[in-house]
């Protein structure tokens, strides 16, 4: 932790727990417990405010009128690329792709950067604690090119094996893609050391900033990576919206992904020629009021001060780990020595699933399942997990509530 | 939406100690069912007597619903004929997704599966062996008629 998280004013979650009307709900005559900000995170008023004052006031199409609506749309759209340029230090408003999330952020890389100059003998490497949507893509890719996809291991702690991912990184490896922060097992990426490696054997670099943007601030220029997507869903902002940034050199020498209005300069039946950055990208309307969505839920979290929430959020994971390591047959899965808020884990005895049944029944919301990482369970032999994820908006009284229901899930299966 | 409607006993008994469990030998089929959302996998093996199920096992990894819902199937199905079996998971199947039916009394024991129609997300948990079963059961008809 930075010395800047030791000094921040520490986080008041009770006062911003009020920020968000979804959480002041009964749940199964219980006062609603949301764990599970890791799937998806809630959004404050001032996101839906943000939202609504944009559908209600100013939307139309963007980048296509000359009246008063479409020009105050194109503004707030537009604006809100330049507040997702500052949340990432970008040096150009030209580096931010909007896209619906993460998925559609790295499939564009997969087919726009990987797929027309990857082929036989070129490898991708990615790590063994990644989600599906940073697996399949390359897979496809591979499919399509003849390029082969390696993969770093991860050990029993969950943290990815160093020496073994340098070794894999080779002449012929053209591109690494990994977690910035893993959703199944928590575990923080030492992502610095990664760019460094790979850039040393002239690979580039994707990393996957899902799990990290609400916890992190993110400075893709100091990270040095070549490309960084995330979902808007994630950050307290709308579903339906993400980033992906990209180096402009490398953006500028892909070909456009999908084609359609927007991305286009000109249109003939012979020819057509293509927009310039980042709107090469970016077919047909985009998700505007999403995006407006997304500046506020930026504004938002910066208000907070993300290494406040950091902060916060590292002690309620603290205290969730020291409470579950006490429950008898409850077994942590995902150990690694930097986490973010996330804990997986089983109870002997009883199925991830019936635990999220019973659970849900005491009001307590978490996730079960693979969590979209199936190599992962494979990895620790089992077939899902139960996994707690932690937000600004979480308190000491939830990790509590958490550890009750958690006692009513071993009566029942006593 | 009662906990307690959910895990009855017969539930928790059964997922405990499931009948019919492991391998059966000299069986005529089996079928491995899988439902990838929430991990459960399970293999289910039958042996027949012309039309008859003579005896039928399963094994695998689940939560409490699909390995209890799997351990009554065995035991209400072993004896019956296929056309029996196929109109007993369309009772089954009622009870599952209708809350507030009343099971008929013809539903022996696989009536304490009844809570889970409180439960919507834990429908296919229950599911899975049944069509597990009639996959097991096509195979089987598969290698009479291939004969
Ligand atoms: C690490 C990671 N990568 C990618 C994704 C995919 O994000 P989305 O579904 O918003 O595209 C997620 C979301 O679950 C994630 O946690």
């Amino acid at each position: 932790m930075n010395t800047a998280a030791a000094v921040a004013a520490p986080l008041d979650a009770e006062r911003v727990r009020r920020d968000f009307p979804i959480l002041a709900q009964q749940v199964n005559g219980h006062p609603l417990i949301y764990l599970d900000s890791a799937a998806s995170g809630q959004r404050p008023n001032a996101v839906l405010r943000a939202v609504e004052r944009y559908e209600t006031h100013h939307h139309s199409n963007v980048h296509r009128g000359v009246h008063a609506l479409s020009q105050t749309a194109t503004e707030a759209f537009e604006g809100a690329r330049e507040r997702a340029r500052r949340f990432l230090n970008a040096r150009s408003r030209r580096e931010i792709v909007f896209v619906r999330g993460t998925t559609e952020g790295i499939n564009l890389v997969a087919q726009a950067f990987a797929r027309p100059r990857f082929g036989p003998g070129d490898e991708i490497l990615i790590s063994g604690l990644e989600h599906h949507a940073n697996i399949v893509p390359w897979q496809m890719v591979c499919e399509q090119t003849g390029c082969a996809l390696k993969v770093a291991p991860i050990d029993r702690r969950g943290e990815v094996d160093l020496e073994r991912l340098f070794g894999q990184l080779t002449a012929r490896t053209r591109l690494v893609a990994v977690a910035h922060v893993s959703n199944a097992l928590g575990t923080i990426l030492p992502v610095e050391r990664i760019v460094q490696a790979a850039h040393s054997c002239g690979a580039l670099v994707l990393l996957d900033g899902a799990q990290a943007v609400p916890h992190t601030a993110i400075d893709v220029q100091a990270l040095g990576c070549d490309f960084y997507a995330f979902s808007g869903h994630k950050l307290y902002g709308p579903t339906g919206i993400g980033v992906l940034f990209g180096r402009e050199e490398l953006l500028e020498e892909m070909p456009p992904w999908q084609g359609g209005g927007d991305m286009i300069r000109t249109v003939s039946f012979e020819k057509s020629t293509y927009n310039e950055l980042p709107w090469k990208f970016e077919a047909g309307t985009p998700n505007i009021s999403g995006a407006v969505g997304l500046a506020a839920a930026m504004d938002y979290l910066e208000g907070l001060g993300i290494e406040a929430v950091a902060a916060h959020e590292q002690r309620l994971l603290a205290l969730a780990t020291a409470e579950l390591n006490r429950i008898p047959g409850l077994e942590i899965i995902g150990t690694a020595a930097h986490k973010a808020a996330v804990l997986s884990f089983t109870l002997r005895g009883c199925h991830p699933h019936d635990l999220g049944t019973i659970l849900d029944s005491e009001g307590v919301a978490i996730r079960t399942g693979h969590h979209c990482a199936m190599p992962v369970m494979t990895f620790f032999d089992i077939p899902a997990t139960a996994r707690a994820s932690f937000g600004c908006y979480n308190t000491e009284a939830d990790v509590y509530a958490l550890v009750a229901a958690l006692g009513k899930a071993r009566e029942v299966f006593g | 939406m009662d906990l307690k409607d959910l895990y009855r006993d017969v539930i928790l008994d059964h997922n405990r100690q499931p009948r019919n469990f492991g391998p059966l030998e000299n069986a005529d089929a089996h079928a491995d069912g899988h439902n990838p959302l929430c991990g459960d996998r399970l293999t289910v093996w039958v042996s027949l007597q012309g039309d008859r199920i003579a005896d039928v096992h399963f094994e695998g990894k689940g939560c409490a619903i699909s390995t209890a819902s799997a351990s009554l199937m065995t035991e209400a199905v072993k004896g019956k004929d296929t056309a029996t079996v196929r109109r007993l998971y369309e009772q089954v199947h009622t009870l599952l997704t209708h809350p507030n039916t009343t099971p008929d009394a013809s539903l022996g024991k696989l009536a304490a599966l009844g809570g889970v129609s409180e439960f919507p997300a834990r429908v296919k948990c229950a599911t899975l062996c049944w069509h597990t079963l009639s996959a097991a059961l096509d195979r089987s008809a598969d290698a009479v008629t291939t004969e």
